[in-house]
């Protein structure tokens, strides 16, 4: 290949296209408050920072535990541009779930097995939340011997990327004042 | 080389038997009451007939095997806790007259491994313990061929009872009392299983692989354990609705040694079924490497045990 750089062509980096800003596609799944204003709210620092809204997915059917409504908006915008938004909808209040591929977002499973109803279940999963960085997304309990015996509920959770260790030591502590078992993931390695 | 086996339980009677096979003589077999010693080869089938037949091994102490001309003591006695006895004082004085050890005895490389490797430096013999961890799977010598170094973690199922009763839980929808006597009925439990379904047998596996891994500095003490005593047939059900299952999971790295009930996916490498065990190996340069297979029983183990002879240096 040395005699096509020898030759006096135009120099490579010209050869480039140029991009018209790299527009990427991109996932934020949020949490409001069931309130009048609440999305539109969420929406201003979205159009604020130029980026397009791709669609709005409302979960209204999909309350999260806490009564909180998930929502999913899809949006386009520069590379670069995408943190900034991420981090306006923070200030506003607003609480991101995940945002990104990835990037800030990740899914953990616990399972509990304990008295979970009879220790207040809905102040379990609140403490859960009080850990900085994780929200409850979905709940499932089974309780086959009947609500004042021993139950399991498998707990998912999103935490932001690298905070899974911080939650599940929450969930730790939780369940060792309420005695419960965790049954936690099983981190690392291929499988 | 010429064995000196002490135990004849599962292993020890198994390593007696396959010895031959694998161009080994056996010159002392010892349970804790007599032995039999012949510098020529003794004769294993008719010892163990012996035994069986509620009889004596042979007419020899136990304390004769020491004083035998033998290049291998094979410790194959019950693995004890704490002070891990008789078997520490056993690789004691092997080493002490300069002979190789093999142990199939976990008691002395998970509680008092240190002290095994500072004999073991004292001495021309040398240890090695393939058969404490994993039954027939080649676990320690994966890690060494690896080197100890380049191994992030070792994580996995390494007891078959509890592997056995979590996965008949979650295909049969049965509660634990239900299958753990099963198990006993199948021979798959002991009559007191407490052992293995509260995760001290598994926990003592992973504490000699975290010692592996760190060159030592770990006991049982050391061990964070949780058993499955505790898990219902419901926790598995929830697991399922995800793709996941539950399984008594072992983790060991050079900073601690966990092992507890854990989710993973239900196809994934680490839900072995039945009896099955299984290692993930965490390599630093070439991702994870895993050895699946029985990890318990007398022939299973004696192989783990013959071929650490067999990675002995000649006397």
């Amino acid at each position: 290949m040395s005699d096509r750089a020898d030759s006096h062509e135009e120099p490579a980096e010209d050869d480039e296209p140029e991009t018209d800003g790299g527009l990427q596609a991109h996932t934020v799944r949020l949490e409001l408050v069931d309130e009048p204003g609440e999305l539109l709210r969420t929406l201003e620092p979205i159009a604020e920072r130029g980026a397009n809204l791709l669609s709005i997915h409302h979960e209204r059917g999909n309350i999260t535990p806490r009564g909180h409504i998930p929502v999913e908006v899809d949006i386009e915008c520069p590379p670069d541009r995408f943190e900034g938004i991420v981090d306006a909808l923070r200030e506003a209040g607003v609480n991101v779930v995940q945002a990104g591929a990835n990037r800030y977002g990740e899914e953990v499973n616990v399972v509990l097995v304990g008295h979970l109803v009879e220790t207040d279940l809905s102040d379990t999963l609140s403490a859960i939340e009080d850990s900085p960085h994780t929200s409850v997304i979905d709940l499932s309990l089974a309780a086959p011997e009947g609500m004042d015996a021993v139950s399991s509920a498998r707990v998912r959770l999103a935490v932001n990327t690298g905070r899974a260790e911080d939650a599940l030591a929450t969930v730790r502590e939780i369940a060792d004042a309420k005695e419960f078992c965790v049954v936690e993931p099983l981190p690392g390695g291929e499988t | 080389m010429r064995l000196a086996i002490l135990g004849a339980g599962a292993v020890g009677r198994s390593v007696a038997d396959l010895a031959p096979e694998y161009g080994h003589e056996v010159v002392a077999l010892a349970d804790s009451s007599s032995a039999v010693v012949d510098p020529d080869g003794i004769a294993v089938d008719a010892a163990l007939g012996r035994k069986d037949g509620g009889d004596a091994l042979g007419a020899s102490d136990p304390e004769d095997v020491f004083e035998t001309d033998y290049d291998v003591l094979i410790e194959a006695t019950p693995t004890t806790l704490g002070e891990a006895q008789p078997g520490f004082s056993h690789v004691e004085r092997a080493l002490a007259d300069d002979r190789h050890v093999v142990l199939a005895n976990k008691g002395p490389v998970a509680e008092r491994y240190e002290e095994l490797r500072a004999l073991e430096t004292e001495s021309a013999g040398s240890i090695r313990f393939e058969a404490t961890v994993g039954g027939a799977i080649p676990v320690c010598s994966t890690i060494e061929d690896c080197t100890p170094q380049s191994v992030s973690a070792v994580r996995g199922v390494l007891n078959g009872t509890a592997n056995f009763i979590l996965t008949r839980m979650a295909a049969e929808g049965l509660g634990y009392e239900h299958v753990l006597a099963e198990a006993q009925d199948l021979g798959v439990a002991e009559a007191d299983p407490t052992f293995d379904v509260d995760g001290t047998d598994a926990a003592l596996k992973f504490v000699i692989l975290a010692n592996v891994l760190a060159d030592g500095g770990f006991s049982l003490d050391d061990a964070e354990v949780t058993g499955i005593q505790d898990i219902p047939g419901s926790a598995l059900d929830l697991a399922a609705e995800d793709g996941l299952t539950i399984r008594l999971i072992g983790e060991a790295t050079r900073e601690g040694v966990r092992v507890g009930p854990r989710l993973v996916p239900e196809n994934g490498a680490l839900a072995v079924t039945g009896t099955r065990n299984i290692v993930q190996i965490e390599t630093k340069n070439a991702g994870s490497l895993h050895n699946s297979g029985r990890g318990a029983g007398g022939p299973e183990t004696a192989t783990a045990v013959l071929s650490d002879v067999g990675r002995l240096p000649l006397r």
